[in-house]
């Protein structure tokens, strides 16, 4: 199968060529970081204007229809609307600490998204410690919207900073142990390794009934996660005007609409690289000609195809489902969901052990 | 990576790590001092990055900066009101703070420069840890493993939680 190793390793031998072995590492990374803020923000774009088409079909409405083919451009016209915006300044809020809020949250969801698996060899960092890590900056975004709900001196942002630190605290532990599950299979964190044990088969298939309660419960906690419906407490506009974002104007309030979106992206990428099977192609144990025929789609494809599925399942729920309440939510982790996944890492350490 | 490229790293992180710290005790507002904590807790984790040892930079974000830090906003936040500040520091205490601080810092110099460190050259670490070895050896029962401590460590903490959820409790 063609990979992209051929064209970094076509770049790195370049600018190797052209500099020192420091120099070229330093490009190297700079090259990484634009390639990946770039594709950051087009996805973002791009899901903004998937979630306003979705919802909008979901209601039996159009949604945008005007600017460009489709509306497709219109999530770009607002992204320079929201560039050209006035920075309000807030009155008795700390500034520095308001300031310091929105870059938190985007930076703890770029450094999660840069360690995702897009492709065989098209992968910024493999860590051996790979699903950890992710784990692990994804809690930073926390802080960011516990600072913003705090320096922006207002009681909507203050509860909703409260709501949220309280729920993605608990739906933390959720996410986390059902990820284990994934870990327990396949014996390694390394995100590349999981992706390539997968080749024959996904793990949601020959995991058995472990992998499949794992996989709900995680899309469950992901959800959860990100603050969206019907889990979109921090923010419920019908009680909390916009919750801990409420203040913040211009591109400060688009870094928190990005990483929010973000966020809903890499729930969904990680839910498809540990459950599906990432960059793997669907395979099917004795069907030759068929596997055969599934290895020409390339792997980015399968990629992002299984992560915008998981991305619909996303919206699908947001626009079905009512809205909890704060106790209801917090009630439904760690009374149900968090026993599930507590009993399903036994189940499958006990049906490690056996098989 | 070069050895200057290393240097040049650490002496970023180190100037982060001592100048957040710093304002972690000067600052007069408590959200800005677990702010300061904050970036000190990341460039530690930095550190660790640099040292290849990615299993303790990853441990150290989850649980001080995503866990530990947390909490102490929530406590922040539960307790004062946006406008308090801390009382300003009675300038008697300034030579006494001077002199434990930097009493401090000379007994760690000299520990580190006594040192003799195993793999020679510390500013490089190229042997990155396999977390297959830190599982096996964190759950192994053999010599230089450590399950015993890990699973009283465990105890320990089950007691702290239940304990907390009983005084919590009202009657």
């Amino acid at each position: 199968m063609w990979n992209f190793s051929v064209v970094t390793g076509w770049i790195d031998a370049l600018l190797h060529r052209w500099m020192g072995a420091t120099w070229a590492l330093v490009a190297e990374f700079v090259i990484v970081g634009l390639a990946l803020l770039a594709v950051y923000a087009v996805l973002a774009l791009a899901l903004i204007y998937i979630e306003r088409k979705v919802c909008a079909f979901f209601q039996c409405r159009i949604g945008p229809n005007r600017v460009g083919k489709w509306g497709v451009l219109q999530s770009v016209a607002d992204m320079i609307k929201i560039l050209l915006k006035e920075l309000i300044r807030i009155d008795r809020s700390d500034r520095f600490l308001f300031r310091l809020a929105s870059f938190m949250v985007i930076v703890g969801s770029i450094c999660t998204f840069a360690a995702l698996p897009f492709d065989k060899a098209l992968h910024a960092i493999d860590f051996n410690i790979g699903i950890f890590y992710i784990l692990a900056v994804s809690s930073l975004g926390v802080v960011g919207i516990l600072m913003a709900g705090w320096a922006s001196n207002s009681k909507y942002t203050m509860i909703g900073a409260m709501r949220s630190g309280a729920q993605l605290i608990s739906y933390e532990i959720s996410a986390g142990l059902s990820l284990l599950v994934i870990v327990i299979l396949s014996g390694t964190m390394q995100l590349s390794e999981i992706v390539e044990q997968q080749a024959d088969m996904w793990f949601i298939f020959k995991g058995n009934i472990p992998a499949i309660i794992a996989f709900f419960t995680y899309i469950i906690a992901g959800h959860a996660e990100t603050n969206r419906g019907p889990f979109d407490l921090p923010e419920a506009e019908s009680e909390l005007t916009a919750g801990y974002h409420t203040e913040y104007s211009g591109i400060q309030f688009g870094f928190f609409y990005l990483a929010e979106y973000m966020n809903m992206f890499i729930i969904a990428a990680v839910a498809a690289v540990m459950f599906l099977g990432g960059w793997t192609p669907l395979h099917i144990p004795g069907w030759e000609g068929f596997n055969h025929a599934m290895d020409w789609i390339p792997g980015i494809v399968w990629f992002f195809g299984k992560t915008f599925a998981c991305v619909f399942i996303a919206l699908w729920v947001r626009w079905s489902f009512p809205r909890l309440r704060i106790d209801q939510l917090l009630g439904l982790e760690w009374k149900i969901l968090m026993p599930i996944c507590l009993v399903n890492v036994v189940l499958t350490s006990i049906l490690a052990i056996l098989i | 990576m070069g050895t200057s490229a290393n240097l040049i790293l650490f002496w970023t992180l180190a100037a982060v790590i001592v100048g957040s710290s710093v304002l972690a005790v000067t600052a007069r507002r408590m959200m800005r001092a677990a702010t300061w904590l904050l970036f000190v807790l990341i460039g530690t984790a930095g550190l660790y990055l640099l040292l290849n040892y990615h299993f303790l930079a990853a441990v150290q974000l989850s649980v001080y900066a995503g866990g530990v830090l947390v909490l102490f906003i929530f406590a922040i936040m539960l307790t004062s009101a946006n406008g308090d500040r801390t009382e300003p520091q009675d300038k008697r205490r300034i030579a006494p703070a001077l002199l434990t601080s930097l009493a401090g810092a000379g007994v760690a110099v000299v520990a580190v420069m006594k040192q003799r460190f195993l793999y020679g050259a510390p500013v490089e670490g190229d042997t990155e840890i396999n977390m297959k070895a830190i599982g096996t050896a964190l759950m192994g029962s053999g010599k230089y493993q450590y399950l015993l401590p890990f699973e009283a460590l465990g105890i320990l903490l089950l007691i702290c939680a239940v304990a907390a959820i009983l005084i919590a409790r009202k009657k």
